[in-house]
């Protein structure tokens, strides 16, 4: 674990950022208040999960504090020991991995295959093109939601599959609006490849198979990396495209899961948090191991 | 480039082996240049073409059919009527949008978020970047600030709805009010819960009756000598348990002062026999009593035991009322209900549409200061980063001709990083533009419909059991006009360079 691509600038000696860095007990207390005022609402989440049931409208969770002894697992116990049953946590963690990872997958290598036909290609238009791709990275999903609906059924008609209400419906629609910031991203880093690296293969013989794979995809990695962490959080988080495309499908990701227990929140508040806690760790794990990697997507995202 | 040092990263050795200038960004924006370098001769004949347009063609697909298509299918769309989208009607669904009350205080919502959240966020971000700048332990600020970004919307809502939540046994915030609170206005003993249908003519039973100041009085009067009995029920027993409550007894008569006793008169030996004092009765503890002159002025307070009894010493003449005070039976703090939809505009007596255009429902204050916590770590380490790729000696030399830091902040750095506050704000724009897991989750049911904005009325609109298809296209078609200057701003920053 990193933790260093938050800290923008590496501490130097002397000058300038030491005597920013001058005592300041004020200013550290107030931070030091604002951090905490920053970590309370998900300690008290995790504190939820930890407690019985029953002491949810009880007493508040913070007095947990006077009597620590009384926090338990069987929430998470209870939840797990359910096992595969459709709807339930279990499932719904498989359900979200089971979209997530190969939407990142595609996303990160069909973004890496176009971002090297838009730099290194030769065929006319290619800023153009990357210009649409730019216009459509704000696009709202909102835009698309019923006519691909329709579209899954049209396919579904003509092949006998209609992707509508499953998995593989929700993945194809996350990979097509990956695709325009996965695009842009790696372009952009494919740009500064100097293209001599390439001319050199080309003569040589090598084929654009070959200089992708050879060249270009090594020297990628650390773009590919970021958009692939991104990429994968952005879908790790999805509520509104599985809720609509997954329809009444009885195994849904974490985030529908949330939502639909959501409705009864004051009865099953030990469900929510429960599933609430799951629901965070695996992005946080994803964050605090790949940290300067997110950091670097999130700010190149900074237009989606 | 200082893209390296910019984001912290350290270039993966494959990346230095060949000296690769990467491109990562020096604005978070990320955007190089389109100027690129002229290929070199045209030469490669007409399969190397084919060979590197092939790569791009998968993604042409994925995005062709399923961005492409249905943005212009939902044009389309919208043009049509609600039912199989058969005849067309022009731009009335785009009339209905704006003649319809609930869709309106959609619309309201979104103007709110846009006017309050990017402007706040973006300060809030920069004053983290400036603060953490000058501490030492910033990395561990930034990772504590930045954390609720990687969790769900979803996630986040529900940890905010409980923050917020009425009882204060759950929402911390209630509580923290109530602790404030209970300084001012401490709740009774014997607290009244209105909310739950209770009043307090209900506990009065013998020689005692509710007055319109909220205080129970007795019916008849005593004076010097006299005993007083008060008799109440609807006392809970875990009440008289908590405040150890013992049998009641009847205090003997004094000269010259008044005693009496407040009992509960409820016997389990005697059931409905009313107005008896028996010995297996409980006393009412702990309880203000006055005594109340003919004219209503208090002659003595007493508490009583925990038997019930109260004295009165030395009263003069007269006829008197014992009073048991109201303060014995205030709620207190019942919680303020901040996922509610009480409008902190005064809007309540205009029409519905005025009420729709105009009101401030405090559950949006609620959501707005939920998407800050979860925001303005962003914001915050982009204008950090901004703040890191600034020309150090500018800054140096504000110092040197003795700028303060106030005034180099305002003067200098500000002016400066202008370009990376508007790239924030923007961003913060599209995204409240679009805001639609937070407002999903976050308020309960009863106020979720004072909390929509577009994104939930597509939603609510167009996947219903009752689609409204026509109506939902045209509301998206809204939702994208209204990021089109957004786009066009990405796309100018790009070629402009």
């Amino acid at each position: 674990m990193t933790t260093a691509a938050i800290s923008a600038v590496p501490v130097r000696t002397g000058g300038w950022r030491s005597r920013l860095r001058r005592r300041r007990p004020v200013l550290n207390v107030v931070l030091a208040l604002i951090a905490i005022f920053w970590l309370v609402p998900s300690i008290g989440l995790l504190v939820v999960s930890l407690r019985p049931e029953s002491a949810f409208t009880q007493s508040g969770w913070w007095t947990v504090l006077t009597a620590p002894s009384r926090l338990t697992i069987q929430n998470y116990t209870t939840l797990f020991s359910q096992g595969l049953r459709p709807g339930g946590l279990l499932d719904s963690l498989i359900t979200s991995a089971v979209i997530t990872v190969p939407t990142t997958i595609l996303v990160t290598s069909l973004s890496s295959l176009a971002a090297y036909s838009l730099v290194f290609g030769r065929w006319r238009g290619r800023d153009a093109v990357f210009l649409v791709v730019v216009a459509l990275m704000v696009v709202p999903v909102q835009m698309a939601l019923l006519p691909v609906a329709s579209l899954y059924k049209l396919f579904g008609s003509a092949t006998g599959f209609n992707p509508f209400g499953t998995v593989v419906g929700v993945v194809i629609f996350h990979v097509a609006f990956g695709l325009p910031f996965g695009i842009f991203l790696m372009r952009n880093f494919y740009n500064g490849i100097p293209r001599d690296l390439l001319e050199a293969g080309r003569i040589d013989g090598a084929g654009e198979w070959k200089l992708f794979r050879r060249v270009v995809l090594p020297l990628g990695v650390p773009a590919a990396a970021s958009l692939a962490i991104f990429q994968f959080i952005w879908v790790w988080n999805d509520l509104l495209v599985a809720l609509i495309f997954l329809g009444g499908n009885a195994h849904a990701p974490l985030t529908v899961f949330l939502f639909d227990q959501v409705r009864e929140l004051a009865s099953n508040y030990w469900i929510v948090s429960t599933g609430g806690i799951i629901s965070i760790i695996v992005p946080l794990i994803v964050f605090f191991s790949f940290q300067r990697y997110f950091v670097r997507g999130m700010l190149a995202g900074a237009v989606k | 480039m200082l893209s390296g040092r910019t984001f912290g990263l350290r270039r993966p050795s494959t990346a230095r082996a060949v000296a690769v200038p990467v491109p990562a960004p020096d604005t978070p924006l990320g955007a190089a240049p389109l100027a690129m370098a002229k290929q070199p001769g045209g030469g490669g004949g007409w399969r190397s073409h084919t060979g590197s347009l092939l790569f791009i063609l998968p993604a042409a697909i994925f995005l062709g059919a399923i961005v492409v298509y249905p943005l212009v299918a939902t044009l389309v769309r919208s043009l049509f009527d609600n039912n199989n989208g058969s005849s067309f009607v022009g731009l009335g669904n785009y009339k209905e949008i704006f003649a319809t009350d609930d869709i309106l205080i959609g619309l309201r919502n979104n103007v709110i978020w846009v006017i309050v959240f990017p402007f706040t966020v973006t300060f809030l971000g920069l004053v983290f970047a400036v603060l953490t700048e000058r501490i030492r332990w910033a990395t561990a600020f930034k990772t504590v600030v930045f954390m609720p970004i990687v969790f769900s919307l979803t996630a986040s809502a529900l940890i905010w709805r409980a923050v917020f939540d009425l009882d204060p046994h759950v929402g911390m915030v209630n509580a923290a009010v109530q602790t404030v609170s209970d300084v001012f206005n401490p709740p009774g003993l014997y607290p009244i819960d209105k909310s739950a249908g209770q009043s307090l003519s209900n506990l009065a039973s013998t020689n005692v009756a509710a007055t319109a100041s909220a205080t129970l009085q007795s019916t008849s009067t005593v004076s010097s000598g006299g005993v007083a009995k008060l008799g109440l029920v609807g006392i809970s027993p875990f009440t008289l348990q908590m405040l150890n409550a013992q049998k009641v007894q009847v205090p003997s008569a004094a000269s010259g002062g008044v005693v009496g006793v407040v009992w509960r008169d409820f016997s389990p030996t005697h059931v409905g026999v009313k107005g008896t004092v028996f010995p297996d009765e409980d006393g009412l503890p702990s309880l203000h009593v006055s005594l109340l002159r003919s004219d209503g002025s208090s002659a003595a307070t007493a508490t009583t035991g925990l038997n019930g009894a109260f004295h009165f010493d030395n009263v003069g003449q007269g006829q008197f009322h014992v009073q048991v005070d109201s303060s014995n039976f205030g709620s207190g703090f019942t919680g303020i209900s901040f996922l509610g939809t009480q409008s902190i505009t005064p809007t309540a007596s205009l029409s519905r549409t005025a009420q729709a255009l105009l009101s401030v429902p405090l559950v949006d204050i609620a959501m707005i200061i939920a998407m800050l916590w979860i925001w303005a770590g962003f914001a915050m380490v982009a204008i950090g980063a901004g703040l890191a790729s600034l020309n150090r000696e500018v800054l140096e030399a504000a110092h040197m001709d003795g700028a303060t830091e106030w005034q180099t902040l305002r003067r200098v750095t500000i002016p400066m990083l202008l370009p990376v506050l508007i790239v924030v704000f923007v961003t913060m724009l599209i995204n409240v533009l679009k805001i639609f897991d937070i407002i999903l989750n976050m308020p309960p049911g009863t106020s979720q419909q004072d909390a929509s904005t577009l994104a939930l009325l597509i939603y609510n609109t167009g996947f219903t059991a009752n689609p409204a298809t026509g109506l939902a296209s045209a509301l998206c078609v809204l939702l994208f006009i209204l990021v089109i200057p957004a786009m066009l701003l990405n796309l100018r920053r790009i070629r402009g360079t």
